[in-house]
């Protein structure tokens, strides 16, 4: 299985100016992944799919995780000067994360036995830029995992072949999987 | 020859209707309700509460600890402890419940209240005829409660168990009970050396 | 008056009135769809031209209830995921979160999982048969042959567990209980006599006329299609595909079991339904192997606590060959009481990608077939 540094490196060989960012797994044991470029996606999984060495031909599991923005209060030393002498302050600094929606996709390959590989997608935001280009015409195998993706969180694919809700009803509105979602009416307990 | 497979299955399907007339292997259906298949050690439909003694509410094992309540996966056990305190089987005070419902409709049968209960108090019942009964389907601990003689009688292997542990715990407890009570005997002595 | 659906391309073949296209909406109340499914199909008389699978009702959101409870509370879950293999469920999860937490399982636990999970794949392969048989018409006679030796398989999970389906049995890092005194023997007698069924099920069925031809050359699935959407487990390998997850990953103990992997050749319906029986012959030689080596011991890890899991932050994927296909959990973590995502990975739901590919060109009673050999379970497409 080459490492996720061999992978970038193989990409870019074959698309000069490829980015792709290593997103290490919280978990130290385990396998990082790699956060791909939203318009260079299509590239990039087609390399992975066809160049010699890797030969990732089996997407086997595409996912929708929503992370909604969070505000962390970290305590950071700053040297700041005061009274014209320069002394260093503890001072809270707030850092933001999340707020976007990603697809994260587990390659495999059945040609040359190994595997996984984990690329991620990410939206701009939870709104209106939560657009991501579909990875349906590199692997066919996505094509009713991302359709559950935009029924379930409202991600919506370009280049879907056939994006409508899968599991919940035509006419529903809301997104169910989202951190926010709030059912409809809650059974009265007793 | 056309037809050799649909003959030889003709063959398969004659042998087991003609075995179903002498052969038990064949003939597997049972005719319940005429006749019952006698029920498995360790089968489970939904939980019930065990109660030591003869009052049933009195003597429930039940603590309210509401362990069982926070694991269970569909939420259907609701507790409302009692202040009160009355003691257990080892003399100890313990909260007992006020109320301790159990919404059938909603419990998957699935066991975990009596895997981790720590008093040994809820365990899974066997009853599966459940239509035309008290036809409740929110059960409150009077119809919840059922007695340790039911218990070893539907679980004979399981209760055993529960019981050497009980018997375990009660003797250790009396044990300790009477070391504290006698005065530690008087000092033998020592020989004087000689 | 039947109105055609607007984006519904016709196809122009020797010329017909677009009038002659009919669509039929099969199911979801239907006694061949497997469960709750549908299929809106656009015949052209008999044939098959456009064919689309709705499903979703279903429905549970598994994943959300999941990710609210304690991951404890979601193996009885993970039972009603695919309802007809619940051991194999639960080891997915459970191997999935062992991963997680770096929790270890004893041998016994190792052994006992192997065998639960193979006596699952019999039967589920048993039942695969006499439901593709009932679809072509034979109603009811092989599949209750089928059923006779799943009810003792059923017996035995359910002294094992105390209940026949949903059995909420494994746990992380071994399994709930041990085995109860004289099971390891049943399962002995069980796997003895299971043999001679095989034989009189094949010599009932195989050579049958009226399987082979509603059968062969039906619903082909080309090898590189059937890669590149996903489709895994007997659907893969009849497709001529060597790709077994207990091979490829050495999960469990797989390892240590000497065992075949059959191939088919054309991929069509006959293909995948003596892949079905091929692995229930390979099946019991795995269980034949571990009914004979299985050791005494613990069957929980001693380090294992049920109440209050927190695996450390991060994510894992993890996989196993269920009897559907590649069954897959995908868990991320915040350190918290319960998952922060909770994907199930459904064989069911990615191998129906292809089923408009394989039916287009048939006729309407062989869609029926195709769809019984692609054998989905709704539970598992719709969680």
């Amino acid at each position: 299985m080459p490492t996720l540094e061999q992978v970038i490196a193989r990409v870019a060989n074959a698309l000069p100016g490829a980015s792709l960012q290593i997103v290490p797994n919280g978990n130290p044991g385990h396998p990082g992944s790699l956060l791909l470029d939203n318009g260079q996606a299509g590239a990039v999984a087609r390399i992975l799919r066809d160049d010699p060495e890797l030969r990732f031909d089996y997407a086997s599991n595409a996912s929708g995780v929503d992370w909604p923005e969070k505000t962390a209060k970290e305590k950071v030393n700053v040297k700041k000067i005061v009274d014209g002498v320069e002394k260093e302050i503890e001072e809270t600094v707030e850092r933001k994360t999340g707020g976007y929606l990603e697809a994260v996709y587990h390659l495999y390959s059945m040609a040359l036995g190994h595997g996984p590989l984990i690329i991620r997608l990410r939206t701009a935001n939870r709104g209106d830029g939560a657009v991501l280009p579909s990875l349906t015409p590199v692997w066919r195998s996505c094509e009713f995992q991302e359709r559950e993706i935009f029924d379930l969180f409202g991600v919506t694919f370009t280049g879907h072949p056939d994006l409508r809700r899968i599991l919940m009803w035509d006419g529903f509105v809301d997104y169910p999987m989202r951190k926010d979602y709030v059912p409809v009416a809650e059974e009265a307990r007793p | 020859m056309l037809g050799r497979g649909i003959i030889r299955g003709l063959i398969e399907t004659g042998r087991n209707f003609c075995g179903s007339y002498y052969d038990p292997e064949r003939l597997t259906t049972v005719q319940y309700p005429e006749q019952k298949i006698a029920p498995q050690e360790n089968a489970r439909t939904i939980p019930f509460l065990v109660y030591d003694g003869h009052d049933p509410l009195a003597g429930l094992r039940c603590t309210a600890c509401t362990i069982c309540e926070q694991e269970c996966p569909p939420h259907c056990i609701h507790i409302v402890k009692d202040t009160a305190k009355k003691p257990d089987y080892l003399g100890k005070m313990q909260f007992h419940p006020k109320t301790f419902d159990i919404d059938i409709a909603v419990c998957m049968g699935c066991g975990i209240c009596a895997e981790v209960c720590p008093f040994d108090s809820i365990k899974m019942d066997r009853v599966f005829e459940l239509a035309g009964g008290h036809r409740a389907l929110i059960l409150h601990k009077e119809l919840l409660a059922k007695s340790e003689e039911y218990y070893r009688q539907i679980h004979p292997i399981e209760a055993a168990v529960v019981d050497e542990a009980r018997a375990e715990e009660q003797r250790k407890a009396e044990a300790k009970k009477a070391a504290a009570a006698t005065p530690a005997p008087a000092a033998a002595p020592k020989p004087l050396a000689a | 008056m039947i109105t055609l659906a607007p984006d519904l391309e016709t196809p122009t073949r020797g010329g017909f009135a677009e009038n002659d296209l009919l669509e039929v909406a099969m199911g979801p109340h239907h006694p061949s769809t497997h469960g709750v499914f549908r299929m809106n199909v656009v015949l052209d008389g008999e044939t098959v031209v456009k064919l689309t699978p709705v499903f979703g009702y279903l429905h549970r959101n598994h994943e959300k209830i999941a990710e609210k409870n304690s991951y404890l509370a979601a193996i009885p879950y993970t039972d009603r995921l695919d309802y007809i293999c619940s051991m194999t469920n639960n080891w997915a999860y459970v191997l999935t979160v062992e991963k997680m937490t770096g929790l270890a399982v004893p041998e016994r636990a190792e052994y006992i999982r192997v065998i639960v999970a193979e006596m699952t794949r019999l039967y589920n392969h048993a039942c695969l048969a006499g439901f593709l048989l009932q679809d072509m018409g034979a109603l009811g006679t092989p599949m209750m042959y089928a059923f006779r030796e799943r009810e003792k398989i059923l017996d035995l999970f359910e002294s094992l567990t105390g209940s026949r389906m949903m059995c909420n049995y494994l746990r992380f890092g071994g399994c709930r209980c041990d085995l109860p005194d004289g099971w390891l023997e049943q399962a002995i007698q069980l796997t003895a006599n299971y043999a001679p069924f095989l034989e009189h099920f094949e010599a009932f069925l195989n050579e049958n006329e009226i399987l082979r031809a509603r059968c062969e050359g039906v619903g082909v699935l080309p090898r590189e299609l059937a890669i590149n959407a996903g489709v895994t487990g007997p659907g893969l390998r009849a497709s001529g595909v060597n790709y077994d997850l207990r091979k490829v990953d050495h999960y469990g103990i797989y390892n240590r079991f000497k065992f075949r992997v059959p191939l088919g050749q054309r991929g069509d319906v006959l293909d995948r339904y003596m892949m079905r029986i091929l692995e229930m012959h390979e099946s019991l030689a795995i269980l034949g192997q571990a009914l004979r080596d299985i050791p005494a011991g613990p069957v929980m890890d001693a380090k294992a606590k049920l109440r209050n899991l927190r695996p450390k932050a991060g994510e894992v994927y993890g996989r196993i060959e269920s009897p559907k296909g590649e069954l897959g959990f995908y868990l991320i973590s915040d350190g918290g009481p319960a998952p922060y995502r909770f994907r199930v990975r459904p064989p069911s739901l990615v191998n129906l990608t292809v089923l408009e590919d394989m039916c287009l060109g048939h006729t309407l009673a062989d869609a029926v077939i195709i769809l019984g050999s692609v054998d989905i379970v709704l539970g598992e497409v719709d969680r």
